[in-house]
């Protein structure tokens, strides 16, 4: 079986797993909000101080959320046994790697969605002239989140604490990431709103530069 | 056993006199740099950085010689590389602040340099502390393997992108470049504690490999004896049964 075919049958298994029961998607929008909702208490949220802020928060509520949405993904596998039948089907360690990225993926994107309207709404900054690129930008930090987070989360797996050891982890792994996005943003934010090159290509390297690294080691992630 | 007491007592005799070089051999003053005794930290919070990126980088050398040999000394050597490495990185972020707040008049600036060593040192922090929370020692060896070479990618990703950043907004604190035109004997004294310090290095990672080596081997006896005594059990159990 080809990776790319194993890797869709396995993200059909987690969405068809999540679109059950949707518990996952649902507590990571309300942390998401929760946490946004809090922000605005750390500063006075109004619209001059929302567009200096806001790419900040925005992006820290990403990470937050994605860092506890991404714990499930094999530790839930860990406590049904269920890793031990996928590290038994004759597909390469890659492709249970890529199916969880690219459902873990799908499942950021979803919050992300949900999250940003309401931050447009709340902080009073208007979404709608810069919506392709903003969504252009959240998609590239994004793929980058899912990478990483997917192959930190199969390593916390194996170890005691692990809801807490994975946001140990995997957070100062990400500040560049959190610093390339951010300042993405920022520049979508200002009053004269362009796409900053430099930065777009800055996430682009982070994200292949960790896909590469976690093509190249998956097959250690998952021996016994 | 005589050698490594020469070696040790030679690393001291090194340090004590790098330190007394440092004190009173090296000038008054450095380049641009303001006139106050505490400059002299200078000469080891510098050799503590070199210190710090030669164990980083042993330690990404082994934790790939691992994955790739499956020797149980690669483990061991990429553990001990981390720690000599948190130790010196510590060292470089204790001191750097002690110079920084007399001559910059700031303890801590988000300078690309800065903010590089101090994510360098948790995500090497979150290493040690992964490997204590795994285990059976051979999935601890991988997964941390895997994590100590993404971690170092991480690194030059860490500064570039500091780097980027704080050059579209300038800093208020501007580091006049301390490596440009050097004065022949500050050049020498810090020569010779880069040397020193990196001396008493080696014996601190050997000694931290053959720790972590022997601690395998108490865990390996352990296990043996474990399983005889169950073994043991096992047989008088069955015994008396019979």
């Amino acid at each position: 079986m080809t990776t790319t075919r194993a890797a869709a049958i396995l993200l059909t298994k987690e969405l068809r797993l999540e679109f059950r029961t949707r518990e996952l998607l649902s507590t990571t929008v309300v942390f998401a909000v929760v946490v946004v909702v809090l922000f605005s208490f750390a500063f006075d949220p109004t619209s001059a101080e929302s567009r200096r802020y806001g790419p900040g928060l925005l992006w820290i509520a990403f990470l937050f959320s994605g860092s506890l949405m991404l714990n499930p993904s094999f530790s839930r596998e860990h406590s049904n046994q269920t890793l031990d039948a996928l590290r038994m089907a004759p597909v390469s360690p890659f492709a249970i790697l890529l199916g969880k990225m690219i459902a873990n993926f799908i499942f950021l994107s979803i919050a992300e969605a949900v999250l940003l309207p309401v931050f447009g709404v709340l902080y009073n900054v208007s979404l709608a002239a810069i919506a392709g690129r903003l969504v252009f930008v959240v998609m590239l930090g994004s793929i980058g989140l899912a990478v990483t987070g997917t192959v930190f989360s199969a390593i916390a797996a194996h170890a005691r604490l692990r809801e807490l050891l994975l946001p140990l982890l995997l957070l100062p792994v990400l500040a560049p990431l959190l610093i390339a996005a951010v300042a993405a943003t920022a520049s979508l934010f200002a009053e004269d709103p362009a796409l900053d090159r430099a930065w777009v290509a800055f996430l682009a390297g982070f994200d292949i530069v960790f896909l590469t690294a976690s093509w190249l080691l998956s097959d250690f992630l998952f021996e016994e | 056993m005589k050698l490594r007491l020469l070696a040790t007592a030679f690393a001291a005799a090194l340090i004590v006199f790098a330190g007394y070089a440092a004190l009173f051999i090296a000038p008054e003053e450095l380049s641009q740099i303001a006139v106050s005794p505490v400059q002299r930290i200078f000469y080891f919070h510098l050799s503590a950085w070199i210190v710090t990126f030669t164990a980083f980088f042993i330690s990404f050398v082994a934790n790939i010689a691992y994955l790739s040999k499956r020797a149980h000394r690669w483990d061991a050597l990429g553990v001990a590389g981390v720690e000599v490495g948190v130790m010196a990185c510590t060292i470089g972020l204790v001191t750097g602040p002690l110079w920084g707040k007399p001559v910059w008049g700031i303890w801590w600036t988000w300078d690309a340099r800065l903010t590089t060593t101090f994510i360098m040192w948790l995500l090497y922090i979150s290493y040690l502390l992964l490997r204590g929370l795994i285990e059976e020692p051979a999935r601890r060896a991988t997964l941390s393997a895997v994590f100590g070479i993404f971690a170092f990618l991480d690194v030059p990703l860490v500064y570039a992108s500091n780097r980027l950043w704080r050059t579209q907004h300038p800093q208020p604190v501007i580091f006049g470049g301390e490596g440009s035109g050097l004065d022949a004997t500050i050049a020498k004294v810090l020569l010779l504690c880069v040397i020193s310090l990196l001396v008493v290095m080696i014996p601190v990672l050997i000694d931290r490999y053959r720790l972590e080596l022997l601690r395998h081997d108490l865990g390996e006896l352990r296990f043996r004896a474990d399983t005889r005594v169950a073994d043991t059990e096992a047989a008088s159990s069955a015994k008396v049964q019979r």
